[in-house]
């Protein structure tokens, strides 16, 4: 499979301000984005997810780097003169134009055939199932049918990419898990590179092909849903990511001596002070008694209906959850019973300290 | 509806008229009354010192636009009176033009700045309402006469040896119009595009629409009430100016107002200056039902 990259971001640094009051909203951020992928931008408010696409959109230019186009840098060019369109978080739908003249203003703009325009449109309409509301004007839509409209005007003219920025915040939560779906949807039916900025990591995980995490202007870690939850290359990744249990120690020969003595088997190893990250669903609760594993007393438990999550204290205090599918053990498994731990192989991670 | 609903809202429609009540006797004199007699007034006989006669006829209103050639008595078209109508539109359309190209880029400077210094543009714009129309016009003539400011000053720098005739032309009363008349042109423009969405712009722009194209495409029909009503309160006024027409084109660049007044004094004709005075209002009725429609049209481009 040969896999051409779209978008490519090249050393990109952008700087508010200047001198000592400059804010590097991007910090050396390098990146591919592949054709034909969704890929989705995700972290913290603030971290730069809407500075960088709007780099990648022209509202903003680069302070240092390059943005490549198919191979082509378009650091540049203005925001109309590249084949880039954006689904703006306020939607920012023309208040004066019909649903359907603000799906055509696009291709209008691009001076296109009447024909053409007026095809499309209804092709656009009926894609994202407005067709009953063509000639309606936007102020008399809901919210998710706006969100539809901003959609369907980004996407007629075809563009290379498409940019969202958090389109979904707006939307509460049971309209967000249709239009994830809808998304999702568009995005195979129209085979468009997609380019979605979101702080939320579940709606990552569920609709990206590939992810890039941020955090204070740098990208941290770019990799499948699978690999950035799996193996997380730093702490802010594995804490921004699902919950994670990390125990501080240091590495010795075949694994990490945590801070209650135990010795814990990891997957990599790096030397010096560490911190190993598992998951809690990898971490197993067995009797006291097995060899070789970590003892442990439960503190505390909580019951979330499919599964329970046990709080528990290692010898020197350390704080471990563990999630369990409810309904195995639960009996047993009360506040002060000493247990004893094992970690699921391979899914205990050394992190940087 | 119930019966008691409806006697409640019998009583509460009573209520209303009866408290708008002075309001509607107020405007009944002091709009409707007047005009009721300029009317009637329209129809009568010029007196020999200026009153009427009550002897009712039409040639009040024959004379907007025919004389009675003095040595033959027969009916000629009164080509002054059409110069004089002609000039009044043709300045006042330019008029509102001018402060709409002035005024635009002025209301969008404003509505663009920081909210705590855009108060105080907005002050120094309505500083000129603070001064008394005829003293402002007098500045305005104190600038463009031939030895006023401006000519001092090109002569001074060396540009023009004699001064620029300025002064009692059309160009005069354009400029003092303008002048006068732009503030009302900035603030609804200015109100209008302080509600104007800015983030419209990047859409537009990332659209593929050019800066024209987002001019024409997407500001100027969204702020179009404040372009509506900015034109319509500099040309009601423009149509109708006396001073500045008075002071700056002095008595030959007469406007219909100045006409009117002509008829009033010295003309001592009140019936035909009553039958301008309707003709003016006749006028602007029908400029702004243009001016309506063409805007209303321009609602719906695709139609
Ligand atoms: N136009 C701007 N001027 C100054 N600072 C800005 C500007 N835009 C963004 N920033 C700053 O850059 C940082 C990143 O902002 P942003 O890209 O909007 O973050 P995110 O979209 O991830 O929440 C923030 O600290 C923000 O205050
Ligand atoms: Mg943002």
């Amino acid at each position: 499979m040969t896999t051409q990259v779209t978008i490519a971001v090249r050393n990109v640094v952008k700087a508010f301000g200047a001198g000592d009051a400059a804010v590097r909203a991007l910090d050396d951020v390098s990146l591919d984005i592949r054709k034909g992928e969704f890929f989705t931008l995700l972290g913290p408010s603030g971290c730069g997810k809407t500075t960088l696409l709007r780099l990648i959109a022209g509202f903003e230019m680069p302070t240092e780097g390059q943005i490549l186009l198919d191979g082509t840098d378009i650091s540049a060019l203005p925001p109309n003169k590249r084949p880039v369109n954006t689904v703006f978080q306020s939607y920012a739908l023309f208040p004066h134009l019909t649903v359907a003249q603000n799906i055509g203003f696009g291709l209008q703009m691009q001076g296109r055939p009447a024909a053409e325009v007026d095809a499309t449109t209804k092709r656009m309409l009926a894609l994202v199932k407005l067709d009953a509301l063509a000639t309606r004007k936007t102020s008399q839509l809901s919210g998710g049918q706006q969100q539809r409209v901003a959609l369907a005007r980004a996407l007629a003219p075809q563009p290379k990419v498409l940019l969202l920025d958090e389109p979904l915040s707006a939307l509460d939560l049971k309209l967000r898990k249709e239009m994830q779906i809808e998304l999702k949807r568009l995005q195979t039916e129209t085979g468009i590179t997609f380019v979605f900025v979101t702080h939320d990591q579940e709606e990552a995980l569920t609709m990206s092909d590939r992810i890039g995490v941020m955090s204070h202007g740098k990208l941290q870690q770019t990799g499948t849903p699978r690999e950035i939850y799996t193996t997380p290359v730093n702490r802010f990744v594995a804490s921004f990511i699902g919950e994670t249990n990390f125990l501080p120690g240091t590495t010795v020969p075949g694994g990490v001596r945590i801070g209650s003595g135990a010795v814990v088997e990891t997957a990599t190893s790096r030397p010096g002070d560490v911190t190993v990250a598992i998951r809690p669903e990898q971490v197993r609760i067995v009797a006291a008694s097995d060899p070789g594993a970590i003892p442990a007393t439960i503190t505390n438990l909580v019951y979330f209906g499919t599964d329970t999550h046990f709080h528990l204290a290692l010898a020197d205090g350390t704080e471990v959850v563990s999630r369990l599918q409810s309904g195995t053990d639960e009996a047993r498994l009360t506040p002060g019973t000493a247990v004893g731990l094992r970690f699921a192989p391979g899914a205990a991670q050394v992190l940087e300290d | 509806m119930s019966a008691a609903e409806d006697a409640l809202r019998k009583r509460s429609d009573r209520n209303g008229w009866l408290l708008s009540a002075p309001a509607l006797i107020l405007l009944l004199f002091a709009a409707s009354g007047p005009l009721l007699i300029v009317l009637v007034y329209s129809f009568l006989t010029p007196g020999q010192f200026g009153n009427v006669v009550w002897d009712f006829n039409l040639d009040g209103w024959r004379g907007i636009l025919f004389t009675r050639d003095i040595f033959e008595g027969t009916l000629v078209l009164a080509d002054a009176h059409l110069t004089i109508f002609w000039r009044s539109v043709w300045l006042s359309i330019l008029t509102t033009v001018i402060t709409f190209a002035v005024g635009f880029p002025t209301a969008w400077f404003i509505a663009t700045r920081p909210p705590k210094q855009r108060a105080m543009w907005l002050f120094l714009i309505t500083i000129p309402f603070w001064t008394n129309l005829l003293i402002r016009t007098f500045a305005i003539n104190e600038v463009i006469r031939n030895e006023g400011l401006l000519n001092t000053l090109l002569i001074w720098i060396g540009v023009i040896d004699t001064p620029i005739q300025i002064v009692y032309t059309d160009a005069a009363v354009l400029i003092g119009m303008t002048y006068v008349y732009l503030p009302l042109m900035v603030l609804p423009l200015f109100a209008a595009i302080d509600r104007f969405d800015m983030r419209l712009l990047e859409a537009g722009y990332d659209l593929y629409a050019s800066r024209l194209q987002v001019l024409r495409r997407i500001i100027l029909p969204i702020v179009k009430p404040g372009i509506v009503a900015g034109s319509i309160l500099v040309f009601v006024p423009s149509l109708g100016a006396y001073v500045t027409p008075r002071v700056l084109g002095g008595g030959k660049n007469m406007m219909i107002g100045n006409f009117i007044e002509l008829q009033f004094t010295q003309g001592r004709n009140w019936p035909l200056g009553a039958a301008l005075s309707m003709t003016l209002l006749v006028i602007v009725m029908i400029a702004l039902l243009i001016y309506v429609r063409a805007a209303n049209r321009g609602d719906n481009p695709h139609g």
